[in-house]
């Protein structure tokens, strides 16, 4: 898979904790716009086979790809989060972000034919609603750096055998 | 109206056109979904008496309340046509991504009518209906036809029930599949044949509003929540497999085709044994929060490769009932029932009694020539090998296979004309859908709840196992309650059946899992979607109206008090080993069992519903019709 280069926080899915539940994407629909549809979720569940399965949203890349590809100026990244902005009275729903997403992360709402990208709920008090509904803990809001940190522990975690504290079934 | 759109989906494979039917606020609130609108919308559609195979018996779906929403397990539908294994009700439920399509697409039901000459799916694009050929398709396994519908129209949202082989071959227990899950027992798959039907596909883009989102989302929050906990830790850390050796403890653990109760090598085919050797990973269905599918895979030998999730029904069906300690043959054949699109347990049974045929010498070694054995092979107990190759035939109806596709029912009726024998008396089916894994001559009340269930032998349904188990009732013995707790027994899990909600949840609600832990969240969730008033006694009465509609329906396609039977081992055959050893279930037992269930029911003595009883229920046309 395509490796972020992000120093930005983005939410991530670890495909082997996911049990492909939806959830993600219902709270995320609902959150965005006040109904109950997958296909209206900026984040997305992926099943490539029965057992395969994660969900993807916005990855946040540095000198973010969409950003470039995009013909009519209508996005832009926050410096301070990473986050994509779109000035609605720009995009035309041409497509061109997601041909340049290496994610498949973006999507068009048929209706207003907008781009539609995670913005991270930054407008909701307690931010990202699919982390927080997530009932396996497979989402996570992170960087790159936490990650790489918490891939480190858990090699060794699982290399080295060392007794370790009993821990309530989860 | 929130939670429902208020119309039914009408499909017509003969004459290739659909219609829209609009149904009445006071219409949803009586059925709901899930099995009592499926059993509704078949009472309404079918032509009472016709054959299952016949055009007059339509397949009908029904969608639950909360498909779509985040409630947690609450994207489940309801299926339902006359079974052909039973001649009665076959009602079935199967979860995850399906039921959510339909209800983004705005059908609360589908009703499909007639056959299609050529071999033909449908794709439901929320109000457009398209037939289309199935020729491509044909051959293909459950899942493989899902992916291949999907690639067809580029869209992974695109979710689809559909049949495999063994639905194609018209194996009389093929299972209608979506999204890895089965609509199970009954043997849609067969009725879905019948009509050239391979596939229903639906892409559902509407966004799903309800009453209350915010009290909604709260309790969704705090049900899924909990759902993490104790109250659901045997689901999601071994899955229902844990039970085999409970099961095996407690001495009603399936052996050797009912048999015995006992099983020498239970810790090898125990869901402990699958954990630690088999497991890959734990999935869940749409919309669930729990998770309790246990993919497991075999890793080496002669049927590694071979990967499918495993629970306890399925698992027992095909290991202790088939006297099987191998688990790496038991998942072979769960995996061949499963991707061929056929029901695991009615397989097992079947094998298990042409198992018992062979050793009691009413089969030879000449019957099960095939293929791969062109001399035969012997299909004693025990034997992996042989249990893999009699799925494979079921499946292809090859040989001996296509007489055991027509469940022990029938296979034990031709053999024993054709052999004069008495095969019959293990053929362990009730009303012809073949016994679940709870051996029931120690099970006294669950005896008598399988005899009643309208669906014949299924655990679904009637859930008096639960207080046998419990010892709430005395397991080996008969007394004046025992009517009482297998009636509210089955009524308890029909408001599951028929909302429908997976029954795994029922203890997050409020850690108990009775009627006052339950059904004050489960109308609080209704009120928080619909809009609607309902209270306590509303919910009782949702289980209370989807067991009668369904026994109505059976009354009218002639069912009469022989029917509520058990199969003859249980009544005259006692086992010989551990707790259950020596223990039947006479026929005056039952007889006097069943006198106590149909007064708990206010039913008359025959077994019929008497016309206030309806009325009462808000059931009148239905009064009409079979009251008494």
């Amino acid at each position: 898979m395509v490796a972020s280069t992000s120093k930005f926080k983005y939410i991530v899915c670890d495909p082997e904790l996911c049990i492909g539940c939806q959830l993600c994407e219902y709270i995320c629909s609902y959150t965005k716009t006040g109904e109950f549809n997958s296909y209206r979720s900026r984040i997305r569940t992926v099943r490539v086979d029965e057992v395969l399965i994660t969900a993807v949203a916005c990855r946040t890349c540095e000198n973010a790809p969409c950003v470039a590809a995009c013909t009519r100026d209508a996005l832009t990244q926050d410096p301070e989060s990473g986050i994509i902005r779109i000035d609605p009275k720009k995009c035309d729903g041409c497509a061109w972000c997601i041909e340049a997403c290496d994610f498949g992360a973006i999507s068009i709402n048929h209706a207003t034919k907008l781009a539609e990208f995670c913005n991270q709920c930054e407008d909701v008090e307690d931010g990202p609603q699919c982390v927080k509904i997530c009932p396996k803990d497979a989402l996570e809001y992170t960087t790159p750096d936490q990650r790489a940190q918490r891939t480190r522990h858990k090699l060794v975690k699982d290399s080295l055998e060392f007794p370790q504290k009993a821990k309530e079934p989860r | 109206m929130y939670g429902y759109s208020g119309k039914i989906l009408h499909i017509d494979l003969k004459d290739r056109k659909h219609w829209v039917e609009e149904k009445p606020e006071s219409w949803y609130k009586t059925y709901i979904g899930g099995v009592s609108m499926a059993t509704r919308l078949c009472w309404e559609n079918i032509e009472a008496g016709c054959d299952p195979y016949d055009l007059g018996n339509p397949v009908c779906f029904a969608n639950g309340i909360f498909a779509g929403t985040p409630v947690p397990v609450g994207g489940k539908y309801g299926l339902a046509s006359k079974s052909p294994l039973t001649g009665f009700i076959g009602d079935s439920l199967s979860g995850s991504w399906f039921s959510i399509a339909m209800k983004r697409a705005l059908w609360d039901g589908i009703v499909i009518h007639n056959s299609s000459e050529n071999w033909i799916f449908l794709f439901i694009d929320d109000d457009r209906v398209e037939f289309l050929p199935a020729e491509k398709l044909l051959g293909l396994g459950t899942y493989e036809t899902e992916e291949a519908i999907r690639d067809m129209f580029g869209d992974d949202q695109v979710r689809s029930a559909t049949i495999g082989p063994s639905g194609e071959n018209m194996v009389r227990f093929a299972n209608v599949t979506n999204d890895g899950r089965q609509a199970g027992r009954t043997g849609h798959g067969a009725v879905w044949a019948s009509k050239k039907l391979k596939a229903v596909s639906i892409r559902g883009t509407n966004g799903i509003t309800v009453a209350d989102p915010a009290t909604l989302l709260q309790m969704s929050f705090d049900i899924t929540d909990a759902a993490q906990g104790p109250h659901t830790a045997k689901y999601r850390i071994y899955g229902t497999s844990t039970n085999v050796l409970n099961a095996n403890k407690e001495g009603f653990l399936p052996t050797r085709n009912f048999q015995e109760g006992t099983f020498e090598f239970a810790e090898l085919v125990s869901g402990e044994y699958l954990d630690e050797h088999h497991k890959v990973k734990v999935i869940a269905c749409a919309q669930c929060p729990i998770a309790c599918e246990q993919m497991s895979m075999v890793k080496k030998g002669p049927f590694a490769g071979s990967m499918t999730g495993i629970e306890y029904e399925c698992l027992q069906a095909v290991s202790s009932n088939c006297g099987i300690g191998d688990m790496t043959a038991a998942i072979r054949m769960v995996d061949i029932s499963d991707s061929s699109g056929m029901d695991t347990m009615s397989m097992g049974v079947s094998i298990s009694y042409a198992m018992e045929c062979f050793e009691r010498g009413v089969l030879t070694k000449e019957d099960f020539k095939c293929k791969k054995y062109p001399d035969g092979f012997e299909p004693f107990f025990g034997n992996g090998e042989a249990g893999v190759t009699l799925a494979e035939m079921i499946r292809d109806k090859e040989g001996i296979g296509e007489l055991l596709a027509e469940g022990t029912r029938i296979a034990a009726k031709t053999i024993d004309e054709e052999r004069n024998a008495e095969s019959w008396k293990w053929a362990m089916n009730i009303k012809g859908l073949e016994c679940p894994g709870y051996d029931a001559r120690s099970l006294k009340t669950f005896a008598m709840g399988l005899a009643v269930g309208t669906r014949g032998g299924c655990h679904n349904r009637s859930s008096a196992y639960d207080a046998d188990i419990k010892g709430e009732t005395n397991r080996f013995t008969v007394d004046e309650t025992r009517g009482v707790v297998a009636a509210r027994s089955e009524e308890y899990a029909a408001v599951y059946d028929t909302l429908p909600m997976c029954k795994f949840i029922r203890r997050c609600f409020t850690g108990k899992a009775d009627r006052a832990g339950a059904w004050p969240t489960i109308f609080k969730l209704i009120n928080a979607t619909t809009g609607w008033n309902f209270d306590y006694d509303d919910v009782e009465l949702i289980g209370i109206r989807a067991h009668t509609i369904k026994k109505a329906f059976n009354i009218r396609e002639g069912w009469s008090q022989e029917d509520d039977d058990i199969p003859y081992r249980w009544k005259h055959d006692p086992m010989t080993r551990g707790p259950g050893a020596g223990h039947v279930v006479t026929d005056e037992e039952l007889a006097y069992m069943k006198q106590l269930y149909y007064k708990a029911k206010g039913w008359t003595e025959e077994g019929l519903i008497p016309k206030k009883v309806l009325i009462d229920l808000g059931m009148d046309d239905v009064a009409e019709e079979i009251g008494v």
